[in-house]
């Protein structure tokens, strides 16, 4: 037989209450085993409360030939950004 | 360092005059200091040199294991153990993170291993050599991982995003290893008599082994040209050597030891040591197969692999029937 | 109840059931530690490492504290490399070699299994020093039974070479596994005084646990009521030698150096 174990992304939550955020990949059997194997791998040194695995087949991405229709636009969006606006120092911090 | 001698099926660097759009978009996103994603284009030399020398990493990784490995059951104190086996285990990891890379450039861990075990592809040199004593141990982690770190802290700025991840999460987590080989080399330095003759014993045998690990001079060398141009490659083979001994021979000294090169000196006008190159037909013995422990170290990987193949294949049998008896279930319920 | 450390024997009885425990953890992280860079795969070389290190841990708090109830100066790591086998208190289960990985894993599980029952019920120890070691590895512990159980039932009931394997590790390790209910004296002395169970306390739920998850493997528990003992007094298996003459190698070899 001899199947190779497929390949999972795995995500983890550290202690901030921060998002989920991709740390690796790993193999394992099943998405059971996954989330075993990411503790064992991912949080040696203490750095996740919270894990997602996700099996690497089944992500789909953003194709790399759209990155130009895709980001683009929002670089000329700058009001989204908070810096945009100037408010008088009187107001105080906002 | 864990890569040496890559090859890059480059003849000859070309210009970005000679190369075409797609070549010249390519390295001037190089140039730039982009990072490389996965799905994008790049040239299959680039590739497939990619896959070669993120591979060979990974197998100096977990052959690497092998010789500490040696001497975690004989550690000499609980203390000494965890530590030992906590850095062993690393390395392990470092491997994993490793091929988990080279994985997103089309190749698989398992045909990676495949290479190994078949002798086609190498891992660094400096793994065929024994551990012999416990100051060994303090050697390896001073030197070996001293001389890798070097390399692998300028590697975090390569060109291939999923490499240079990778080494931005080894060098966080190697930062331990080193120190920990010179807190033992300290402990044995400024021990009894019989500790300080190990630890003098450790230094004569892995420091040409360990000037080795950079590989013969790469000056005039295409590949490394190619490599460099392509930012897998951040420095010469001799600016590391040389950066190594310098910063090496000062912790040397603090430890009482004496350096095994009766040519060893400063040399004011280069700011830098003069030193005795090492014995490179010694090092090409070695990546022929013919070092003290090739052949154990082959057989210990491949022994591993093929004894734990019902481990794995067990694991995935009870997955599919699991999965199997799920859809079973929910075509049952509907 | 707190008259248990008052007294010559009551002190001599807490000794013998710290070395008995740290001797358990000490022996089996030891054999753990042997696969180290020989695992089938990589992420099972990395979680068996995990289990050592958190073995390892263990021994460290477990020796140390009878160092301490001894009171003659001695270290963990004085118990741990100076003591040779008779002195040792381990069951003989985790001294059993490695085997094949399955071998391995199952004895992983019949010791965790046990190994949960214990630390559970020492976390109402009388002795607070007892209870606080107890509270901190029953954690590490719980993960340990979870993976070792689940990796048992997912190869039981894998190929048919997988199971074959399992139950052949089964049947050359079920006759250890008495011993880890079988008391003495000092057993009884702990239990009346509220320190520790008395061994046989803790069977009930083990073989409830185990019966499950071997039910769930598919693996046949072997009939054969056969215990083998002696481990827990100091008369080893020749086993227990080797690994020792490997372990303090250094210890003994250049006495007073320290590392």
């Amino acid at each position: 037989m001899s199947s190779e174990w497929p390949l999972w992304e795995v995500f983890i939550r550290g202690q901030h209450g921060l998002n989920h955020r991709h740390v690796g990949s790993l193999h394992a059997p099943d998405a059971e085993l996954a989330i075993k194997h990411a503790r064992d791998v991912y949080t040696r040194r203490n750095e996740g409360v919270s894990i997602w695995v996700v099996k690497s087949n089944d992500i789909s991405a953003s194709s790399p030939s759209d990155k130009g229709p895709l980001f683009e636009p929002s670089n000329s969006k700058v009001y989204r950004h908070p810096t945009f606006f100037e408010i008088p120092e009187e107001v105080g911090h906002m | 360092m864990y890569a040496q001698m890559v090859k890059t099926d480059s003849d000859r660097v070309k210009s970005l005059a000679e190369m075409n759009p797609q070549e010249r978009d390519f390295q001037e996103r190089v140039d730039r200091g982009e990072k490389i994603e996965p799905k994008e284009w790049m040239p299959e030399a680039y590739r497939k040199t990619l896959i070669r020398q993120i591979g060979q990493h990974a197998h100096s990784e977990i052959v690497g294991q092998l010789p500490e490995g040696n001497w975690i059951t004989r550690a000499p104190t609980l203390e000494r153990k965890a530590i030992l086996l906590a850095k062993v285990q690393d390395e392990a990891g470092h491997g994993l993170y490793l091929y988990c890379a080279a994985e997103t450039l089309g190749v698989s861990r398992d045909e990676l291993l495949a290479l190994l075990h078949s002798g086609k592809m190498k891992y660094s040199s400096i793994f065929n050599y024994p551990t012999l004593n416990w100051a060994d141990i303090g050697a390896v982690g001073w030197l070996v991982d001293g001389a890798a770190i070097m390399n692998q802290v300028q590697l975090q700025k390569t060109s291939y995003g999923p490499y240079s991840r990778a080494m931005v999460r080894i060098c966080k987590e190697e930062s331990f290893h080193q120190r920990q080989g010179y807190d033992i080399m300290m402990k044995m330095a400024f021990g009894t008599p019989a500790q300080k003759a190990m630890a003098q014993d450790a230094l004569n045998r892995f420091w040409y082994p360990a000037l080795m690990m950079f590989g013969p001079s790469d000056k005039d060398s295409v590949h490394s040209a190619q490599s460099m141009a392509w930012k897998i490659k951040i420095n010469t083979n001799d600016e590391l050597r040389q950066k190594f001994v310098d910063q090496t021979v000062p912790q040397a000294r603090y430890l009482g030891l004496t350096i095994p090169d009766p040519d060893l000196k400063w040399n004011e006008e280069k700011a830098g040591h003069d030193f005795t190159e090492p014995d490179w037909s010694e090092f090409f013995d070695v990546i022929a197969g013919n070092g003290p422990c090739n052949r154990e170290r082959m057989n210990a990987r491949v022994k591993a692999w093929e004894d734990g193949a019902w481990f794995r294949d067990g694991l995935v049998a009870h997955a599919e029937k699991v999965a199997d008896r799920r859809a079973a279930a929910r075509v049952a319920a509907e | 109840m707190a008259a248990l450390a008052d007294t010559a024997a009551g002190r001599a009885a807490l000794l013998e059931f710290l070395l008995r425990t740290g001797d358990n953890t000490l022996i089996l992280g030891h054999r753990v530690s042997e696969w180290c860079g020989h695992s089938p795969v990589l992420e099972e070389d990395i979680a068996l490492a995990n289990t050592a290190l958190d073995l390892i841990g263990q021994t460290q708090l477990w020796l140390g504290l009878a160092g301490e109830v001894e009171g003659q100066g001695r270290t963990a790591d004085n118990l741990a490399y100076l003591r040779d086998a008779a002195e040792f208190r381990n069951v003989l289960l985790v001294e059993r070699p490695n085997g094949d990985f399955g071998q391995t894993l199952m004895r992983q599980f019949l010791f965790d299994a046990w190994h949960f029952e214990l630390l559970k019920a020492l976390q109402g120890s009388t002795d607070p020093r007892v209870a606080e070691i107890a509270a901190k590895a029953i954690k590490e512990v719980s993960y340990h039974l979870e993976r070792s159980a689940d990796l048992v039932v997912r190869l039981g009931d894998g190929t048919a070479e997988s199971h074959r394997r399992m139950q052949n590790a089964l049947d050359e390790l079920w006759s250890y596994t008495g011993e880890l209910f079988v008391g003495d004296d000092a057993d009884e002395a702990l239990a009346d005084a509220g320190v520790a169970p008395s061994p046989a306390s803790l069977k009930p739920a083990w073989d409830a646990a185990v019966a499950r998850v071997l039910g769930e493997a598919t693996l046949a528990i072997p009939s054969s009521g056969y215990v083998h003992k002696g481990g827990k007094r100091g008369v080893h298996t020749e086993h227990l030698g080797y690994i020792l003459a490997e372990m303090q190698f250094l210890q003994r070899a250049y006495p007073g150096a320290t590392w």
